[in-house]
């Protein structure tokens, strides 16, 4: 291109005609936004949102306290205090997750060797007090009583890739 | 008529007012607002005379333009208020004697008969148009004086840039329209050359 | 009622009538004026919003109903009504104040001359240009002193930047100017739509294309507009001149900017694209103007002028979502090295033109 043909180009102000019609055609093309409450993305099985910690069929909680979890968690988000219960078994007497410090990266869940603390697909939670982001043993027990058909669900179609 | 006086002294007195404050506020960004607020008054009072092209140019030119450039150059400065106070006094003598010579010159020349002869214009029609009777005289009575001005601002604006011109070395300056223009060919070069044995 | 209210007007003095008149008239000028900023701010963001495949403000309505977001700007007004105008500590607070009046006072001012219609001008004086020129050219003020005033670093390079633009553009506006003004013949903004009376063919936008383009342009950079918004340049120097202002103060500033922006483009429109005068003026016969109703539609009016001042508007909002900021530097060259001698030789151009008498625009004088 001679330097002549540059000279009008810029003098005509040929890219920047170009450019608005770019804009110009996407003025009208069709909008992806999401209308959030009413309208929501699919999500995947492998979706990490709020924890919870889930039982046998028989109703035993499957957590044996291994402390795997708690090693494992780069937030330092999980805290565990076990002892040995009436039958004989290895249990929890407390497990906390520290919502405010998790990251959800999903560790926890990955390392646990009987699927105990899960992450579900609860994503729209929130804490009015203080202390209300402070999952207690009893309150992630009952997340997963209330979510155990959704959790199982996902776990299940997950199964295939694991 | 009466109300084309009241605002003729109240724009007068403002006038005044603003003068003042040029030269007694101390801070100097303040100065230079004041003497826009001055340039505002004054071409209120030239409009209050049905001179409107020269109130608007008044504005335009001084308040729109010189003025933001005075302001510019004003606000940059990080003025020492108590050195400046230092020469007030040394040269209080000439400052004295500048005002008293001005202000005779200005006497002499309000309170000259040269002024009371001069009859009051009747007050023009309300279709008159000053700008094109300013152009008119411009352009035929006084076409001289107007283009030998013209020629000393030119003068002054090639004597300001080529006072500004001088060709820096070591800048590392883009100019995009170059960068853009560049070509392949302007930077590689492709060699076609035969493969080379190891010795 | 009514014969009671004629007599109470009758009653009051002429000096005081005229003044209530004229303060009707300005009402009832900046009232729709700031309706227009406000959901021009909507339009905005909506458009924007359109050019990035996205939706936009489309929640706050009116009475339970969304209606496309049409209540957004009424709830950004009101919410920035009721916060907290901070002055900081080391500001000069006269000065700090006084800068959002001086910059929304030229803006408002300057449509005292817009003819909106034939008859309809609030001071239909003969110098119209140059008090458009001269007034618009104070509005730098506000954003100067609003810089300085605020004693932040941030606020003053703003300033500066945007000082020396404005300054910079309003040389190579003002010689578009002078070349409409030779057209038209006339400093008077409504004889500059008569004289482009005829067809869209007369109007002064292909004789003058060159001037044209470049006093848009120059009035996107004399607002402060995107490409050429260094001013704000919030990547560089956070909000340029306003980072300081909060509250009322701050939505002066921006009422400003967009009542700016309406004025240039109805400036742009009465110029440039005939006003008020319709673009069917001259393709249809005569008799299509007599028709009741649709005859008045399609005739010259203040629509023709609302329409041709909400395309360039549009434009605006384009420029913005399509163009990146200019390097300050390049906006200079733009001004001073490109913008300046092209409208001092199109005036050349134009005088010929003129002096050939070049139909259909110049044959008539």
């Amino acid at each position: 291109m001679t330097a002549f043909a540059r000279f009008l180009k810029s003098l005509f102000l040929l890219e920047l005609f170009k450019g608005l019609s770019v804009t110009g055609r996407y003025f009208f093309a069709r909008k992806f936004t999401l209308q959030y409450p009413e309208e929501k993305t699919p999500l995947s099985p492998r979706f990490r949102g709020l924890h919870a910690l889930r039982r046998y069929p028989n109703g035993e909680e499957r957590c044996i306290a291994c402390k795997l979890c708690e090693a494992i968690c780069p937030a330092l988000a999980i805290t565990i205090e076990a002892e040995e219960r009436a039958d004989g078994t290895r249990r929890t007497t407390r497990y906390d997750i520290d919502l405010t410090k998790c990251i959800f990266c999903g560790f926890c869940e990955e390392s646990c060797p009987v699927d105990s603390i899960v992450e579900t697909h609860i994503f729209e939670y929130h804490g009015e007090e203080r202390g209300d982001l402070y999952m207690t043993k009893d309150r992630l027990l009952a997340v997963g009583d209330k979510y155990e058909a959704q959790i199982a669900a996902a776990r299940k179609q997950d199964a295939p890739y694991r | 008529m009466g109300t084309e006086k009241i605002l003729f002294y109240l724009f007068a007195a403002l006038t005044v007012y603003g003068a003042l404050m040029v030269i007694t506020v101390r801070n100097p960004v303040k100065a230079a607002l004041f003497l826009v607020f001055t340039f505002f008054t004054s071409a209120a009072i030239w409009l209050l005379m049905e001179a409107e092209f020269l109130a608007i140019v008044l504005v335009l030119v001084y308040v729109g333009a010189v003025m933001v450039l005075f302001l510019f150059v004003v606000m940059m400065l990080d003025i020492n208020l108590a050195q400046l106070r230092e020469g007030f006094v040394r040269y209080l003598p000439v400052g004295v004697a500048v005002a008293v010579a001005f202000a005779v010159m200005l006497i002499m020349l309000v309170g000259s008969d040269w002024f009371a002869s001069v009859p009051v214009p009747p007050p023009a029609p309300a279709e008159a148009n000053n700008t094109r009777d300013l152009g008119r005289l411009l352009y035929t009575v006084y076409v001289y004086p107007f283009e030998i001005a013209a020629v000393i601002l030119l003068v002054a604006i090639v004597a300001a840039i080529a006072l500004t011109l001088r060709r820096r070395t070591g800048v590392k300056y883009q100019t995009p329209g170059e960068q853009i223009a560049v070509r392949r060919r302007d930077r590689i070069r492709m060699i076609d050359m035969p493969p080379e044995e190891p010795k | 009622m009514i014969e009671w209210l004629v007599e109470l007007w009758n009653a009051v003095p002429l000096g005081v009538q005229t003044v209530i008149v004229i303060l009707l008239q300005i009402i009832a000028i900046v009232l729709p004026l700031m309706l227009c900023v406000a959901y021009l701010t909507y339009a905005e963001r909506k458009v924007i919003g359109a050019m990035q495949i996205r939706m936009g403000p489309n929640r706050v309505g009116f009475f339970g109903h969304r209606l496309w977001g049409l209540g957004q700007p009424i709830a950004d007004a009101v919410k920035l009504m009721f916060k907290e105008i901070v002055i900081p500590s080391g500001a000069n607070k006269g000065l700090f104040l006084l800068a959002p009046v001086l910059s929304i006072g030229p803006a408002l001012a300057a449509w005292a001359v817009i003819p909106f219609d034939a008859h309809l001008v609030l001071a239909d004086i003969n110098a119209g240009l140059l008090y458009v020129l001269a007034v618009t050219s104070i509005g730098v003020y506000g954003v100067i002193i609003a810089g300085w005033a605020s004693n932040s670093k941030y606020a003053l390079l703003g300033a500066m930047r945007s000082g020396a633009q404005i300054v910079s553009y309003e040389i190579a506006m003002g010689f578009a100017l002078v070349g409409v003004l030779m057209a038209g013949g006339s400093l008077n903004l409504g004889e500059i739509v008569r004289a482009q009376e005829g067809s869209i063919l007369h109007w002064f936008w292909l004789p003058l294309l060159p001037l044209f383009v470049i006093y848009f342009v120059s009035a996107v950079a004399e607002t402060n507009r995107a490409p050429f918004d260094v001013a704000e340049g919030e990547s560089e120097i956070v909000a340029g001149f306003h980072v300081e202002y909060s509250g009322m103060a701050f939505a002066v500033f921006f009422l400003a900017e967009y009542a700016n922006m309406i004025l240039v483009s109805a400036l742009t429109a009465l110029m440039f694209l005939g006003g008020w005068l319709s673009p069917l003026q001259g393709v249809l016969p005569q008799s299509a103007f007599d028709v009741p109703v649709l005859g008045a539609l399609l005739d010259g009016g203040i629509h023709w002028l609302i329409i041709k001042t909400a395309f360039f508007l549009y434009l605006f909002l384009w420029f913005r979502a399509t163009f990146p900021r200019y390097r300050y530097d390049q906006i200079m060259r733009l001004g001073w090295k490109i913008f300046i001698p092209i409208t001092i030789v199109w005036l050349l151009v134009v005088g010929v033109m003129i002096l050939a008498g070049l139909p259909p625009w110049f044959d008539g004088a």
